[in-house]
C-alpha cells in the first residue's frame, strides 16, 4: 500500500535472521545473568546444598563395608555422580519459575510483543543460563569430592561430565518451561516441581546401586532418566573410560555406557518433540 | 489512508463478550483516542492489535499488513505501552531499554544513541541507572514510553496512558504525545477521561459494550449532536416544585429544544437550545415571572454530551456501573499467556 509497507514486507534475509536470533538471545540471557548477580542468594543456596547432600550423606553410610558397592568403591565416590546429576537436574526443573514470573507479572508480553526472529530465543536464553549454572554447581560439587578424597575425573573424564550434564539440562529445562506455559500459575508449577523432585531422585541410582534395591524399585530406577546420566558419570570417576562397557546391570539387561548416553539423547529428543508444539502454541 | 483497520471484531472470554463486532479505521498520522467506560473493550482491542491476542472472528490490517497472518512484521511496526507496567525491578531502567533494543534488533550503535536521546528527552538521567524497583509510577510510565518509541515505530499504542498519574506527570506525557504524533507517527491511545482525549485526540472512537457507537473528529461529533448547553440555577438550591415550574416556563420558550432537572445539581436546570441568542430570550420570561437567575451558564456540547446521547448514560455513570461487576483477578488471569 505504502512505500513503508513494501519495506517490511519483504522477509530478512537468513543471515540477518541469524544475527537477529543471536542479538535477542543474548540480550534475554544477560538479563537472567543480571538478575543471578544482584539476587545470588539461589546460586549460593544452590552451591550449598549439594555439598550438604555430599558431606551428609557420604558421612551417614561411610561405615558400609568395604567391597559392597561395585569394584570396592566407596560410598563418598560412588555418591559424587549422584550429587552431581541431581544437583542439575533440580537446578533445570525450576528453570520454569523465572518464566512463569513473567507470565505472572506481564514482562513476557513484552516479549511477546518484540518482532522476536524467533520465540526460541526465550527458550534458548533460559537453556543457555541453566546450563552455566549446573556446569558452574558441578565444578565446585567435584572439587569438593576432590577434597574430600572422592578422586578426580581427569580430563576425558571431565569432558565426559559436561557432556552428560549437557544434554541432561538440556532435556530438564524443556520439560520445566513447557510446565511454565502449561499450568496456571507459580503454585502449580511449584507442586510439580516438588512432587517431581526427591522420588526421581531416590527411584534412581544416585544413592544406591540396583542391586540393593527391590526388584520394584530396581525396574522403576533402571527406567529413570537420571540413572542413565548417573552411570556415565561415576564410570568416569572409576578410571579409564571406556564408554563400550557395561556401565548398568539393569533388570531388562545390561547397558553399556555408550547405551546409556544414546538412551538420553533419544529421552532429550522425544521431550524436546513432545514440548514443542506445547511452546509453539503458547508462544506463537 | 488509513493506517489501521479493524473489521467486524468478535472476542469472548467464556461467557462474557468482549467484543461484538468492532470496527475501526484509524488515519494515517492521526492521534486517535478510543473513549470508552472501563470492561468497554478497549483494552482487548488494543490487545488484537498488538498481536497478543487473536480475535475469535474479524479481520485486522496494520500498515497493510493482516497482523493475523503476519504478525511478526506487524510487531516490528509497531509500539505497544501497556496498561500495567510490567518492567524487571532488578534491571536498571537502562538496561531495560537496552534489552528492548536488542529484542526490535537495533543496531549496538543507534541503540545506545536512541537510549541517550530519550533519556534525554524523556528528563530520566537522574534516575536512570538505578534499579527499576524503586522507581515512582510516573516515572516507571515515562520508561514504559521510551520502551515503546525506542525502535521508533510508525504506530504508537497507549492502554490508559495517564490512569492514577500526577498531573505533572500527566501534562509532561500529553506534550510528549503532542510531539511524538508532529513528527508523524500515529498514535493510538485508549482512555476514560474525556477530558484527556479532548486535549489530546483529533480523531476519536466512542466504544461501549464492546462495538464503536461513533467515530470521527471531536468537532464533528459534538456539532453532529446539535445545539448549545446551557446551565439554570433560580436560587442557589431550589427545590422540586420550583425546578419544575421554571421547567414548564420554559419548555416553551422559542429555540429551547430540551429542559431536564438535574436533582443532583441542588435542582437546576440542564437545557439544550439552538444557540446562545436564546439566553436573552429566557432571561426575560424568567424576569415576567419574577424568577431570580442565581447562575446562567452557556457551553457548546462537550463529549460527554456525545457519550450520553449515544449510549444513553454519562460516561460516569458507565463507570459506577461496571466498577461493581468486573472481576479483575479473572481478567489478569485471562491476559495470562
Amino acid at each position: 500500500m505504502t512505500t513503508s509497507t513494501s519495506l517490511v514486507s519483504t522477509p530478512a534475509p537468513k543471515g540477518i535472521e541469524v544475527s537477529f536470533l543471536v542479538q535477542e538471545t543474548r540480550a534475554l540471557t544477560r538479563r537472567l545473568f543480571i538478575q543471578l548477580v544482584r539476587r545470588p542468594s539461589t546460586l549460593i543456596a544452590g552451591i550449598l546444598q549439594p555439598l550438604i547432600w555430599l558431606v551428609l550423606f557420604g558421612a551417614l553410610f561411610s561405615n558400609a563395608p568395604v567391597g559392597l558397592l561395585p569394584g570396592g568403591m566407596s560410598y563418598g565416590r560412588f555418591l559424587g555422580a549422584g550429587v552431581i546429576v541431581f544437583t542439575a537436574f533440580s537446578g533445570a526443573l525450576n528453570a520454569g519459575l523465572p518464566v512463569m514470573f513473567d507470565r505472572e507479572f506481564g514482562f513476557l508480553n513484552r516479549l511477546l510483543v518484540a518482532p522476536l526472529s524467533s520465540r526460541s530465543s526465550i527458550v534458548f536464553a533460559s537453556v543457555i543460563y541453566m546450563t552455566s549454572i549446573s556446569l558452574l554447581q558441578s565444578i565446585v560439587i567435584m572439587a569438593t569430592a576432590f577434597l574430600l578424597g572422592y578422586g578426580w575425573p581427569g580430563p576425558a573424564g571431565l569432558l565426559l561430565v559436561l557432556l552428560t550434564l549437557l544434554v541432561l539440562v538440556f532435556a530438564v529445562t524443556a520439560l520445566s518451561l513447557g510446565l511454565a506455559f502449561a499450568l496456571p500459575g507459580h503454585i502449580e508449577l511449584i507442586a510439580v516441581i516438588f512432587v517431581v523432585n526427591l522420588p526421581l531422585l531416590f527411584a534412581s541410582t544416585a544413592l544406591a546401586p540396583i542391586s540393593f534395591m527391590p526388584a520394584w524399585l530396581g525396574w522403576l530406577a533402571a527406567i529413570n532418566p537420571l540413572t542413565f546420566a548417573i552411570e556415565p558419570i561415576r564410570a568416569a570417576y572409576s578410571g579409564p573410560i571406556d564408554l563400550s562397557l557395561v556401565i548398568l546391570n539393569a533388570p531388562y539387561g545390561d547397558v553399556t555406557g555408550y547405551g546409556c548416553l544414546g538412551i538420553l539423547i533419544v529421552l532429550t529428543i522425544g521431550l524436546f518433540f513432545l514440548i514443542r508444539p506445547l511452546l509453539n502454541r503458547k508462544l506463537a | 489512508m488509513y493506517l489501521i483497520e479493524l473489521q467486524e471484531l468478535v472476542k469472548s472470554y467464556g461467557a462474557v463478550n468482549a467484543l461484538n463486532g468492532l470496527s475501526l479505521k484509524v488515519p494515517k498520522g492521526s492521534l486517535y483516542g478510543l473513549l470508552g467506560p472501563n470492561g468497554s473493550g478497549k483494552t482487548t482491542t488494543l490487545r488484537i492489535l498488538c498481536t497478543l491476542l487473536a480475535p475469535d472472528s474479524g479481520q485486522v490490517t496494520v500498515a497493510g499488513l493482516d497482523a493475523l497472518k503476519a504478525p511478526q512484521l506487524v510487531r516490528r511496526e509497531l509500539g505497544y505501552v501497556a496498561q500495567e507496567v510490567a518492567i524487571d525491578k532488578i534491571l536498571t531502567g537502562r538496561e531495560l531499554l537496552h534489552l528492548q533494543g536488542d529484542l526490535y534488533h537495533l543496531p549496538s550503535m543507534k541503540r545506545d544513541v536512541r537510549i541517550a536521546e530519550l533519556i534525554k528527552r524523556l528528563d530520566m538521567k537522574t534516575w536512570i541507572d538505578r534499579r527499576c524497583g524503586s522507581y515512582s509510577g510516573g516515572m516507571r510510565r515515562r520508561l514504559d514510553l521510551a520502551t515503546g518509541l525506542l525502535h521508533q515505530p510508525q504506530l504508537l499504542i497507549l492502554d490508559e496512558p495517564t490512569v492514577g498519574l500526577d498531573i505533572e506527570s500527566r501534562s509532561a506525557i500529553w506534550n510528549l504525545l503532542r510531539e511524538v504524533k508532529s513528527q508523524g507517527t500515529t498514535v493510538l491511545l485508549s482512555s476514560h477521561y474525556l477530558e484527556e482525549v479532548e486535549a489530546l485526540a483529533d480523531q476519536i472512537a466512542i466504544i461501549d459494550g464492546g462495538c464503536v457507537i461513533a467515530q470521527g473528529t471531536p468537532e464533528d461529533l459534538k456539532s453532529q449532536l446539535g445545539g448549545d448547553r446551557v446551565t439554570l440555577r433560580v436560587r442557589e438550591f431550589s427545590d422540586a416544585e420550583e425546578a419544575e415550574k421554571v421547567r414548564e416556563l420554559l419548555t416553551n420558550v422559542d429555540g429551547v429544544r430540551q429542559v431536564v432537572i438535574n436533582r443532583v445539581q441542588g435542582f437546576s436546570l440542564n437545557l439544550v437550545v439552538d444557540d446562545e441568542n436564546v439566553l436573552s430570550s429566557l432571561r426575560e420570561e424568567l424576569d415576567k415571572s419574577n424568577f431570580q437567575v442565581f447562575a446562567l451558564s452557556h457551553s457548546r456540547p462537550s463529549l460527554d454530551d456525545v457519550y450520553l446521547q449515544a449510549t444513553g448514560r454519562t460516561l460516569m455513570d458507565a463507570e459506577l456501573e461496571v466498577a461493581g461487576q468486573r472481576d479483575v483477578k479473572l481478567e489478569k488471569k485471562k491476559a495470562m499467556r
